[in-house]
């Protein structure tokens, strides 16, 4: 039987399906690991309502701490408190800016917001320059938006903050 | 989940969100390979992920409010038109990109106030989907809302075809404030707001930006829709059947 310290550690090397460069812990969305008599209980949380991956990354846990000998592993889904950019954590921040999407800059959004076009000057992953222009506010997946560098002339993803 | 004491009103009030996003979301999915630019094409496909994934939420905790055993599935595919309850907003074809904006500023703008005010539900669950959809909710507002400003302050034939998507769909807003005894219901059990305060609040949200556009409110008539009382346009008969013809003819199908 895992411990949950053991247990933690096996999480730390599930990729997320989508962006496998970090874990699912680096992306904040296991809140809760509880060892009991019977086996594993492993509380996440979804990143956005219809995110596909979430049942994919359901499996992968299941299956990672399966294959590392936790019993029998349940995974609860939990919607409150909903899951926010600023859990990613800091060095997966890096990560994603290394493997080419700006990871999310400052604060979640909260409170109202002018509806308008956000003249926001993102730095490019590639090149580092801040002369850039939002493309679309939705990228490849709900949780980005795509940019294009104006220095380097790449096209680039932003981890949007919510 | 406890069996608390669970009025028809409130199973309703649920129902009715959940029936919002699910339609709204099928309709915009009808863009999936359509739009006219890719990055749209992506921005439609996305944001009706959101709705199904808001609606698949709602109607799941729907189904264990009401208790009878019916599960997100049996909700979405298997009741029949008048069992729906959807704003008639939703269910109204796409026509153009156009109305599909208007659309779309017009409703995610209510339902970014209407999230808002959910997150302090009495029903826990009910305040924990709010929590997570406003999150989405802002930036279909924003996105939206970005576009209505673009297409009625763009060329005479983007304003000429935003104006008409909004002389066409302005009427049917008068349904989002139409106060049902459902609505006083949820709203005395601290369930949902008051309904009263919430159409001069989506005022102050949407008529600056279509000053903004450029665009003409029109004024208020008698017409009503009434799809939030399962009275439907002619329209939504025809995206049940698509919707539903998998479940119908493949009774039980799962993926």
């Amino acid at each position: 039987m895992l411990t949950e310290t053991r247990a933690w550690e096996v999480l730390e090397a599930v990729p997320d399906p989508e962006i496998p460069v970090i874990s699912v812990t680096e992306l904040g969305i296991v809140r809760e690991v509880v060892a009991t008599a019977a086996g594993l209980h492993v509380v996440v949380t979804p990143t956005y309502s219809g995110c596909p991956a979430t049942e994919v990354i359901a499996q992968s846990i299941r299956d990672a701490l399966v294959a590392a000998g936790g019993g029998d592993v349940t995974v609860e889904t939990r919607l409150a408190p909903a899951w926010t950019t600023d859990w990613i954590t800091e060095p997966a921040k890096e990560k994603l800016r290394a493997y080419g999407i700006a990871p999310p800059g400052g604060d979640a959004p909260v409170g109202p917001q002018p509806i308008r076009f956000v003249p926001k000057k993102l730095a490019c992953p590639r090149c580092g320059s801040t002369d850039s222009v939002r493309l679309s506010e939705f990228g490849s997946t709900a949780c980005k938006a795509l940019y294009r560098c104006r220095s380097c002339l790449e096209p680039f993803e932003y981890f949007k903050p919510i | 989940m406890t069996q608390q004491m669970t009025s028809p009103e409130h199973i309703e009030y649920v129902l009715r969100l959940g029936d919002n996003a699910l339609i709204l979301g099928q309709r915009l999915s009808e863009w999936c390979g359509h739009a006219p630019v890719l990055e749209e094409d992506m921005a439609l496909a996305n944001m009706s992920l959101d709705l199904i994934g808001q609606a698949r939420m709602l109607l799941t905790h729907a189904g264990r409010l009401e208790g009878r055993g019916r599960d997100e599935d049996q909700l979405a595919f298997l009741r029949t038109e008048p069992n729906y309850r959807n704003l008639t907003l939703c269910e109204l074809p796409n026509q153009d990109f156009a109305r599909t904006m208007v659309r779309n500023f017009l409703y995610s703008s209510f339902q970014k106030l209407l999230w808002e005010r959910l997150m302090t539900s009495s029903d826990a669950e009910l305040a924990a989907i709010a929590a997570k959809s406003i999150k989405e909710a802002r930036y279909h507002a924003q996105h939206a809302g970005d576009w209505v400003i673009r297409l009625g302050d763009g060329t005479a034939e983007s304003h000429a075809r935003a104006q008409g998507a909004l002389d066409y769909l302005w009427p049917y807003t008068a349904e989002f404030f139409a106060a049902t005894p459902v609505d006083d219901t949820v709203a005395a059990a601290g369930v949902g707001p008051a309904w009263s305060e919430l159409e001069t609040a989506w005022e102050a949200l949407v008529l600056p930006v279509l000053a903004e556009a450029t665009l003409t409110v029109p004024a208020r008539t008698p017409f009503r829709s009434y799809g939030k009382f399962g009275r439907h346009s002619e329209h939504m008969g025809h995206l049940l059947a698509e919707m539903q013809i998998m479940q119908r003819t493949y009774p039980g199908a799962q993926w």
